[in-house]
């Protein structure tokens, strides 16, 4: 029970930190901006094609899918930069030495960090996604295949990452580990790209390398997801003139929502990830 | 850690107390790779008493300080803090720890740092307010209280970090060199927080470098060296240890014949120096060598300093630093 305790305390400590220094207000301005822009540009797209037959829904679908891959990147730069600064530069100019003098654990101190920063980037990830579709939808009237998961799936890949830099920055100096991250979350998408080249030409060695890339880091595996929740379904695609619809998944800008495994996988992945994270920074000196 | 029976057995064994100590521990050691920072550490600190824990840089005071609130772990060896084994967390509850290099929140005010301490430490929220302001008041920040500690000084943030370790009337404060980046004004405020820290009966673990800082505050000091207790005494020992210094001319080695009876004397140029003396004496050894015919120029009372003791035995040239606020031979 004093376990939980002391992880709100830290997670409430983490999002006053987050309100005062301004990342949140900076967050809800871009959502602004952003949102702002992606009316005004879907409107004129609108406006200079009525986003009636399929081959106009496809193109509108297109643009989404590369405004969520946009929005994805922004949310995940936020996460490696909001993650890896997390705990390190707390251990090396001395605040964490002040608080870990108090009845609390390492642990505590980390799960609190974590959970702070997912709540912001989980409710940044909802409200910018909801808000963004909204706005192509009132544009132009197009309504993705399931515009309700897409924000999920993005959350889940800001989490993903946000782990990563986390337990990184428990042994990583922060510019270092935010690179990393930076890194691994290219590696992964293009890795996520090759596997799905691997999948339309039936390569038994892309595939794989595509697979070994998803288990090491599935941030991936989020983003196609949220790609495979923003095309339009299978019917729109044959009369909007793509000749293999099932192939057509496999683009760099398309996807399909991951299995219930895979969903289960991603959350023991983050899990696993924490308890290593625990385990690094129990055994670090102060 | 599994200390336990054994390891107070163990404790008893080296010579040392007891249930009732604050802090016990025995052949702590602690390496980091082929680097030895505590070789073994046996000590007690009785409850109650004000410890100084001195050592020259880099003679694993800190490191000790860190093992004994659990944010290390020992290689071997073992100890109790409060009575509870090394890396209890619960404990933690009844310690203040001023670390010594530290930060606060910088984006958090004064008040908000001590109230976040307050809730980690477990106080009941209904405490909060009257421990913040007393706390304010004892370290000098009421002022400050809603300034942002990002933009304190150095002396703020020391005088804040007191204040958080001082939550909640803990049973043990750790001071780790709590008076580094204080002015004179403020070492003077440490050192009449540390009297009524000792006044209330709670136990003050003062880690420091500044031999006269040490001097005037604590009961009792172990000098650490090398990662081991070298010496270990009472401060009442030491200034037993009395003297006094006479600058006299006119009376050659008769000085030394008439102070004989008084202590152990050395004439050195014109300084005749008498060891052992009583205080009282003072004034009729002067008074006979006047009636001598010996010319005082100065008196110079004088006890065994710390300063000369831990030099002794560490060495001259050790890195240690006085306290450049108080010139040492003028100290009563």
């Amino acid at each position: 029970m004093n376990s939980v305790r002391s992880v709100f305390i830290i997670a409430r400590l983490t999002l006053r930190e987050v309100v005062r220094r301004r990342l949140l207000w900076s967050l809800v301005g871009l959502t602004v901006i952003i949102v702002a822009l992606t009316w005004w540009g879907f409107g004129r797209i609108a406006d200079a094609s009525p986003v009636t037959g399929p081959v106009e829904m496809l193109g509108v679908s297109q643009v989404t899918v590369m405004l969520a891959f946009m929005f994805a990147f922004v949310l995940a730069m936020t996460a490696v930069f909001a993650g890896s600064p997390a705990i390190g530069p707390d251990i090396e100019n001395g605040l964490l030495l002040a608080i870990l003098a108090r009845p609390i654990r390492r642990a505590e101190v980390l799960l609190g960090r974590w959970l702070g920063l997912a709540v912001v980037l989980v409710a940044y990830a909802l409200v910018a996604g909801y808000l963004e579709l909204g706005a192509v939808a009132l544009a132009t009237g197009y309504a993705p295949a399931d515009s309700m998961a897409a924000p999920v799936y993005l959350a889940g890949e800001a989490l993903v990452l946000l782990t990563l830099a986390i337990v990184l920055s428990t042994r990583v100096p922060s510019v270092a580990s935010g690179a990393v991250a930076v890194v691994a979350y290219g590696l992964a998408w293009m890795a996520g790209v090759l596997g799905g080249v691997g999948e339309a030409f039936n390569s038994d060695v892309l595939k794989g390398a595509g697979l070994v890339a998803k288990l090491i880091l599935p941030s991936d595996v989020m983003w196609r997801g949220s790609a495979g929740a923003l095309t339009p379904p299978l019917d729109v695609l044959s009369a909007g003139g793509i000749a293999n619809a099932a192939l057509y998944r496999y683009s760099p800008f398309s996807g399909a929502q991951p299995s219930p495994e895979w969903l289960a996988y991603c959350a023991l992945w983050v899990v696993g990830m924490l308890a290593i994270g625990c385990l690094l920074l129990r055994r670090r000196e102060l | 850690m599994g200390g336990g029976a054994v390891g107070a057995a163990a404790i008893e064994a080296g010579g040392v107390s007891s249930a009732s100590a604050a802090i016990e521990t025995h052949e702590l050691r602690k390496e980091f790779g082929r680097i030895v920072a505590l070789a073994g550490l046996t000590m007690t600190v009785p409850r109650g008493e004000v410890f100084g824990f001195l050592g020259p840089n880099g003679a694993g005071k800190t490191t000790a300080v860190k093992l004994l609130l659990g944010l290390s772990q020992p290689t071997t060896g073992e100890g109790r803090v409060l009575g509870a084994p090394l890396g209890d967390v619960t404990v933690r509850e009844r310690v203040g720890y001023l670390p010594e290099l530290f930060r606060y929140q910088g984006w958090m005010t004064a008040r908000e740092v001590l109230a976040l301490h307050c809730e980690l430490a477990r106080l009941p929220r209904a405490e909060w307010v009257p421990e913040i302001r007393a706390a304010l008041e004892l370290v000098g920040l009421v002022d400050r209280a809603d300034g942002r500690t990002g933009i304190f000084s150095k002396g703020m943030q020391q005088r804040l970090g007191i204040a958080v370790a001082l939550l909640g009337r803990p049973d043990l404060v750790i001071l780790d060199e709590p008076t580094s980046a204080l002015d004179p004004v403020g070492r003077q405020d440490v050192r009449r927080i540390i009297g009524s820290l000792r006044d209330r009966g709670t136990t003050v673990f003062l880690n420091s470098h500044l031999l006269t800082e040490v001097e005037r505050v604590c009961d009792r000091v172990a000098i650490v060296d090398h990662g081991r207790v070298v010496s270990e005494l009472r401060m009442s020992e030491l200034t037993l240890e009395r003297g006094v210094s006479v600058r006299v001319t006119g009376l050659g080695v008769a000085g030394g014949e008439v102070a004989a009876s008084y202590g152990t004397t050395r004439v050195d140029g014109e300084w005749l120096n008498v060891d052992g003396i009583a205080d009282a004496d003072v004034p009729e050894l002067v008074a006979k060598l006047v009636a001598r015919g010996g010319a005082i120029h100065a008196v110079v009372p004088k006890h065994h300093t710390l300063e000369e003791r831990f030099l002794s035995l560490l060495g001259a040239g050790s890195p240690v630093e006085m306290d450049e606020s108080i010139p040492p031979e003028t100290e009563a």
